[in-house]
């Protein structure tokens, strides 16, 4: 349980970085905060030839909110996520997603970069960025492209980075004012692996109808996923709990994946259509109640 | 530990840091690939930092890093360069006279094979620097991250609370004892 042998880079500017990641290609491993890269490492189920611990490079650690965004930086903590009042107030679904990343010993650690670049597929962070519409700014020997998160996860483990690329921060469209969200998982334990989680974000029109809406799926596949059937059966209709209980099966379909130790195929699917129906109902009431800081 | 020391001199290979370890400015050459919790143990004897699964999930290597609790083998040490580390030795080494922490865990039996005993009175230690009563099952949440393999956390839960009540004896802020689940201020729990 040490880690193998690798060369160790730690850059001091995104330049740099990638810079050798263009060196190395997809010999090099980058270092965020390490939480799920040096598990890893230690049990060498990878033996890169060259690690880029990205922690120095200060500019990655800015957290700002903008005008129509809130531009998380890849190095921004995950701890920060839950602790920092401009965050709740600007996307107040990652303060609700965040806690249920590991432990506070794993967040306090754990990046937002390195959970997105991780791409887990049980994993929370990407789960909001494909249900809130984030974008991904990815940096190159080329210059910066800005990917949607919907594209940037490809699949288990998997993203659009190229391996001369570094994920440099992930914009989030900030929050409407009026707009209500629910995120609901179920693990085994605290801390644990998702066995199915549903994120929810959506509006309200005057007469309590469903103005607009977002559920993202997590660990029903091998990537996050948007539930667009039961967005698109709950638009415009007033969501009762009948309403959102029939939308929700739709999700069953959409489950893809085989059994594992963790839970069956019939289970899981069990599972997504509930989760996701009680996300969506937390999203209406915190909606119908302004509950916004 | 050291099998690439006459290495010293490719930076991607070998380093010299400086970290502060317990308060005092530490400066050591570190395989780049050695983990935290390795050499703290092993280059530093602070042998409170326990070792159990190595890959993130037991919790037993935790330490301090700049305040903050983090598992020790999920870091590299060349990673504590520049940043402030503490272990459970920077508490008392005493035993008759303890770190109020440290006498809690004694007096409420916060222990039973002592492997979990230097995270937990870590986690403790940063919990209550939040000046703050917590119920019992907020404890339990809090101190989620570390295993106790004698599955002894009734009582580690009666540890974290006494010590409270210990820290905050005098401040201002009402220290009530938990709500959830147990709660038992019976120094001698079971006995």
């Amino acid at each position: 349980m040490k880690p193998p042998r690798f060369a160790y880079y730690d850059p001091a500017s995104v330049a740099e970085a990638v810079e050798l990641k263009s060196r190395f290609g997809t010999d090099a491993l980058v270092l965020a905060g390490g939480q799920s890269l040096m598990q890893d490492l230690n049990t060498r189920r990878t033996r890169p030839d060259a690690l880029l611990d990205i922690n120095r490079i200060t500019s990655l650690q800015e957290l700002q909110v903008g005008p129509t965004h809130l531009e998380l930086g890849a190095l921004v903590r995950q701890h920060r996520l839950e602790t920092d009042p401009a965050v709740r107030r600007a996307v107040p679904l990652l303060t609700g997603v965040t806690h249920h990343i590991g432990h506070v010993e794993n967040r306090h650690r754990g990046t937002v970069g390195g959970s997105m670049a991780q791409a887990d597929p049980w994993a929370e962070l990407p789960t909001a960025a494909v249900t809130l519409d984030a974008e991904m700014v990815i940096e190159g020997p080329a210059g910066r492209r800005v990917e949607a998160a919907r594209d940037f996860f490809t699949g288990r483990g998997t993203t659009s980075i190229a391996p001369d690329e570094l994920l440099v921060a992930v914009r989030f469209p900030l929050t409407p004012a009026d707009a209500g969200w629910g995120f609901v998982e179920v693990a085994r334990r605290e801390g644990d692996r998702a066995m199915a989680a549903a994120a929810a974000q959506l509006r309200l029109d005057d007469a309590g109808r469903v103005a607009s809406i977002a559920i993202g799926l997590t660990s029903i596949t091998d990537h996050p996923v948007r539930a667009a059937e039961t967005e698109a059966q709950l638009l415009g209709q007033v969501p009762t709990a009948d309403a959102v209980a029939a939308a929700a099966r739709a999700v069953e379909q959409q489950v893809d994946r085989a059994d594992d130790v963790h839970a069956t195929l019939g289970y899981r699917r069990h599972l997504a259509i509930t989760v996701t129906q009680r996300a969506v109902l937390a999203a209406v009431q915190r909606a119908q109640e302004g509950d916004r800081p | 530990m050291t099998t690439q020391a006459h290495m010293g001199a490719d930076p991607t290979v070998q380093r010299v840091i400086t970290a502060r370890i317990n308060g005092r400015d530490v400066t050591r050459a570190v395989d780049t690939r050695t983990t935290l919790a390795d050499w703290l143990r092993d280059e530093l004897d602070l042998v409170s930092v326990h070792l159990g699964c190595e890959h993130g999930v037991c919790g037993a290597c935790t330490v301090l890093l700049d305040g903050q609790s983090v598992r020790a083998c999920l870091l590299l040490a060349v990673q504590a360069d520049g940043h402030d580390v503490e272990t459970v030795e920077s508490l008392s080494g005493d035993p008759n006279d303890l770190h109020p922490i440290q006498q809690a865990f004694h007096e409420e039996h916060g222990l039973q094979c002592g492997f979990c005993t230097p995270a937990m009175v870590l986690r403790t230690k940063e919990i209550l620097e939040e000046r703050r009563e917590r119920t019992d099952e907020e404890v339990r949440q809090e101190i989620s991250g570390i295993l106790c393999r004698c599955t002894g956390y009734q009582n580690i839960v009666n540890a974290v609370q006494c010590a409270a009540r210990k820290l905050y004896a005098g401040s201002p802020a009402p220290i009530a004892s938990g709500t959830g689940t147990g709660g038992s201020t019976d120094p001698h729990p079971g006995a």
